[in-house]
């Protein structure tokens, strides 16, 4: 009855609602930034000569590609021309009352990115390509175990301020197990159990005592760098058989680590990093298709409907963020098995924050987590890559990617939508 | 210490008349330190229990008095305290775990136990003698002037604190994360100690604009993110996060450029800041306290002031509440998230006016922030975000880090416990019911309830 006499009204709600847009300007500016950074880069400040780029892979790569070569102020040029293009294609689309569809933006990006690599890298050094994302890999892959966790965890509604505190129990941990024991999967095993740990403290206080989870979770992070420092200090530093951990080695996938380029980065690496895909894909299946995360989902965005159906609200929350501070956990084993280097304080370094940021920038899927977090790797691998060729001094170079995500999260993000439960305790009444 | 055992009482007797929802309110109530009384009145909990029911009817005074026993019993200051004393028994099993003479005493405990216990008490109450002689009192001392340097050297711990725990306090009450104190720490101090350093003037108006500019600096970074959050939507954590990457970046390349940089010096670090800039010490030689602490208290009043009394203050508390409801009672949310984040950031500012001016002469380093933008957010967690709150959760974060190089320096105990001191106590503190759970204690309402509805039931009859 109701549903009768209200459809025309929503209908012609919809429509005034559409009429009403407002053109949304964000997109078309960030891009025209962008445009005009790379006119006064690329062309003011242009760079005669060329660029590398090796894409040489080292060791097993079959399909060895030779050094490419790129005239650089040629090459700034069509990237400046093809940047400012897109960004009055955007301009097009705002005018058409259009979103700047998430691809265009990529491709923007990508394309820029390029224009800057052969700008900044002009010279006779080349540029190893292969190195780069190889190393921009290794330092996301902490970053995604972390992210993952906090997708997890904010899925069923608790804020995982604490990631930092579960990437660095988990490092601290399975450094001395896998030292103690010389055993590499009774490490990561170790590191999972101590990330659950952190976690659990995190779902005891926040759902059986209701205590503000972004406050336990900010403690918590200070109480693991607390308690790992003192540990170290007072005994890992004493004890130096306590923190000499084996590492893994590199385990090449048959055919799959033949590809050029990007065979040996993703395909010749740690079992780590392997648990890292299977986790991804893992964390994306289980929870848009699977019973259980469509449980852990409603119990994220409406806790008292998923109860009224006769979904235990505590214990799938319990449950769900143990887990997901067992993957974050596995996580902070990388950075000491993942290495082979020992302990030391503070090691994750804020990671964990990174991390919280990917899962923000990622909008709470997993997937755009992990983008984000590789995003994030292969900004803070820049500076390892980027050597003396580089006109920019390397604090600003260093600084230029979070000057770059502020533009993202700002310009093409936006206002962005956590589940609705998230960061709030359920009471029964 | 007078003021906190006056606001701790003080909140009980509000709890007491006004219940829960009004406490909330209270600013008083939320002192985490309260008075000493409570000790002695913890033994008379039982008889309270059963009063009510008896005395309700026969006497209000005494069931009054009843109410304020038991609320002082359920209330913040009791809880507060225990979750000291719970954190003090967590650092205490750190010590007693990793000291080299309850181990060594510990490898024939089968033969002589007593060893061992007596090693872990000497252990123990050295660490936490030295702790309150490095941060309170040390009657060991001389002069009187050496007798009260820790307490003195405590708030010099504090005072930034404070200044920068009030800011993220401010912006928790409108519903704002501002994890970004550290780049507002840098900033604000890399302008402040510009004008110390490069800006000649005279006395007076040269310490005034230098600390001016230091609140802009704080300021202007945080009103990036309550501008790009109020325009864009961009979320508060991510942006904090990232300006603080930028500042760290920033300052250090800034360090290394003629702006910043000492004259023929190599190392980033700037010239030493001029006596004019300096904070004048307010009680002569010989005791080391500064103008830093007066203006903590002025920032302090101010912020409990904007908050509780102000249109303004009302305004942000709404906001945080309910954003939406905020909007439909029409108060422009993303103008209060501009102001928010703009005074968070001004009184992160003032922190690194103290970090820069009133340190010495030492001058703009790229560590000045000192690690304080993380702790003022356990800070002003621990001071639940209420001003005074904050006030004495930093005076206790400074006792405890003042006493804490003590208890390394005389002990050898690690530095590092005071930070999982620090955290036990913020977590202990902030869930009441674990703390009752411990300590078998009654929970606030369970005996209210009960002698209201006897009191409602001999009034019908």
């Amino acid at each position: 009855m109701t549903s009768l006499d209200s459809t025309p009204l929503i209908a012609k709600l919809r429509s005034s609602t559409v009429a009403s847009l407002p053109r949304s300007w964000k997109a078309p500016i960030t891009l025209g930034i962008f445009a005009v950074i790379c006119i006064l880069l690329f062309i003011v400040f242009g760079r005669s000569g060329s660029t590398h780029f090796s894409f040489t892979a080292g060791q097993t790569g079959a399909f060895q590609l030779s050094l490419l070569t790129v005239p650089t102020r040629a090459t700034g040029i069509a990237v400046t021309v093809i940047a400012v293009l897109m960004a009055l294609v955007s301009i097009r689309f705002a005018y058409g009352k259009r979103k700047t569809p998430l691809w265009f933006v990529t491709i923007y990006a990508i394309v820029v990115l390029v224009g800057f690599l052969t700008w900044v890298s002009s010279g006779p050094q080349p540029l190893a390509v292969t190195g780069l994302l190889a190393g921009s890999l290794a330092l996301a892959t902490p970053l995604i175990f972390g992210a993952l966790g906090g997708v997890v965890s904010e899925r069923v509604g608790v804020v995982n301020v604490a990631i930092e505190g579960q990437l660095l129990a988990g490092a601290f941990v399975s450094a001395i197990v896998a030292s103690v024991t010389q055993s590499l999967v009774l490490g990561v095993l170790s590191a999972m159990v101590a990330g659950l740990l952190v976690s659990s403290v995190l779902a005891a206080f926040s759902i059986n005592y209701l205590v503000d989870q972004v406050i336990v979770g900010v403690v918590l992070n200070v109480l693991v760098l607390g308690l790992t420092s003192f540990f170290y200090s007072t005994t890992l530093t004493v004890n130096a058989a306590l923190n000499t951990p084996p590492s893994f080695s590199p385990l090449a996938i048959p055919v799959l680590s033949l590809i050029p380029v990007i065979g040996p980065v993703l395909f010749n690496q740690t079992i780590i990093v392997y648990l890292m895909y299977l986790a991804i894909a893992g964390v994306f299946y289980a929870l848009f298709f699977t019973r259980w995360g469509l449980r852990v989902r409603s119990v994220g965005e409406h806790p008292q409907a998923a109860d009224t159906v006769g979904i235990n609200v505590a214990r799938t929350r319990l449950w769900t963020v143990s887990l997901a501070g067992a993957i974050a956990g596995l996580g902070g084993a990388y950075y000491t098995l993942g290495s082979g280097l020992g302990f030391t304080i503070n090691l994750t370094n804020g990671d964990g924050f990174i991390a919280l940021a990917a899962v923000i920038f990622g909008r709470w899927n997993p997937i755009r987590a992990t983008l984000a977090a590789l995003m994030f790797g292969f900004a803070e691998n820049l500076q390892y890559v980027i050597g003396e060729n580089s006109p920019i001094p390397s604090q600003i170079l260093l600084m230029l990617p979070y000057v770059v995500t502020i533009f993202a999260v700002a310009g093409l993000v936006g206002q962005v939508r956590a589940p609705a439960a998230s960061g709030r305790p359920y009471i029964k009444s | 210490m007078s003021d906190d055992k006056g606001t701790g009482s003080g909140g009980a007797a509000d709890d007491a008349s006004g219940g829960a929802g009004v406490s909330d309110q209270l600013e008083a109530g939320q002192a985490p330190i309260a008075a000493p009384l409570t000790a002695v009145d913890v033994d008379q909990i039982p008889e309270e229990q059963r009063a009510p029911e008896v005395d309700s009817s026969t006497s209000s005074s005494d069931s009054r008095f009843a109410e304020i026993a038991r609320s002082i019993a359920t209330g913040s200051g009791l809880l507060s305290i225990l979750a000291v004393v719970i954190a003090l028994v967590v650092g205490a099993l750190l010590i007693i775990v990793t000291n080299p003479e309850v181990q060594t005493a510990s490898t024939y405990f089968f033969g002589r136990p007593a060893d061992t216990f007596a090693a872990m008490w000497h252990a123990v109450s050295g660490a936490y003698v030295s702790l309150f002689q490095g941060g309170v009192f040390d009657p060991t001392a001389t002069s009187f002037a050496g007798q009260v340097a820790p307490i003195l050297n405590s708030i010099g711990f504090a005072t930034p604190l404070i200044a920068a725990g009030l800011g993220i306090a401010l912006a928790f009450r409108a519903g704002l994360f501002n994890i970004g104190a550290q780049g507002q720490l840098l900033i604000g101090g890399m302008l402040g100690g510009w004008v110390g350093f490069g800006l000649p003037l005279p006395p007076v108006l040269h310490l005034i604009v230098a600390v001016l500019a230091a609140i802009a600096g704080g300021a202007l970074w945080a009103f990036i993110v309550g501008f790009l959050k109020a325009r864009t939507g961009a979320h508060e954590v991510i942006v904090t996060i990232m300006l603080n990457y930028v500042a760290v970046y920033l300052l250090a390349y800034l360090l290394t450029t003629p702006f910043l940089q000492a004259p023929g010096s190599n190392n980033p670090k700037s010239p030493d800041i001029l006596p004019t800039a300096q904070f004048p010490n307010l009680l002569g030689t010989g005791f080391d306290l500064n103008l830093g602490i007066v203006l903590v208290v002025v920032a302090t009043v101010f912020t409990w002031w904007l908050l509780g009394r102000s249109s303004l203050g009302f305004k942000f508390r709404a906001v945080g509440e309910n954003p939406k409801a905020a909007r439909v009672a029409g108060i422009d949310v993303p103008r209060i998230y501009i102001y928010v984040m703009v005074l968070s950031g001004a009184l992160v500012g003032l922190a690194s006016a103290y970090q820069v001016l009133g340190q010495g002469p030492g001058g703009i380093t790229g560590g000045l922030d000192a690690g304080i933008g993380f702790n003022a957010i356990t800070v002003a967690l621990l001071g639940r975000s209420r001003p005074w709150g904050v006030f004495a959760a930093g005076i206790l974060f400074g006792i405890f880090e003042a006493g804490g190089y003590r208890m390394q320096a005389a002990y050898g105990v690690n530095l590092n416990i005071v930070s999982v001191v620090q955290s036990v106590i913020v977590l202990f503190i902030a869930a009441p019911p674990l703390v009752r759970t411990i300590f078998r204690l009654p929970a606030p309402g369970s005996t209210r309830k009960s002698s209201r509805s006897t009191r409602k039931g001999l009034a019908t009859n």
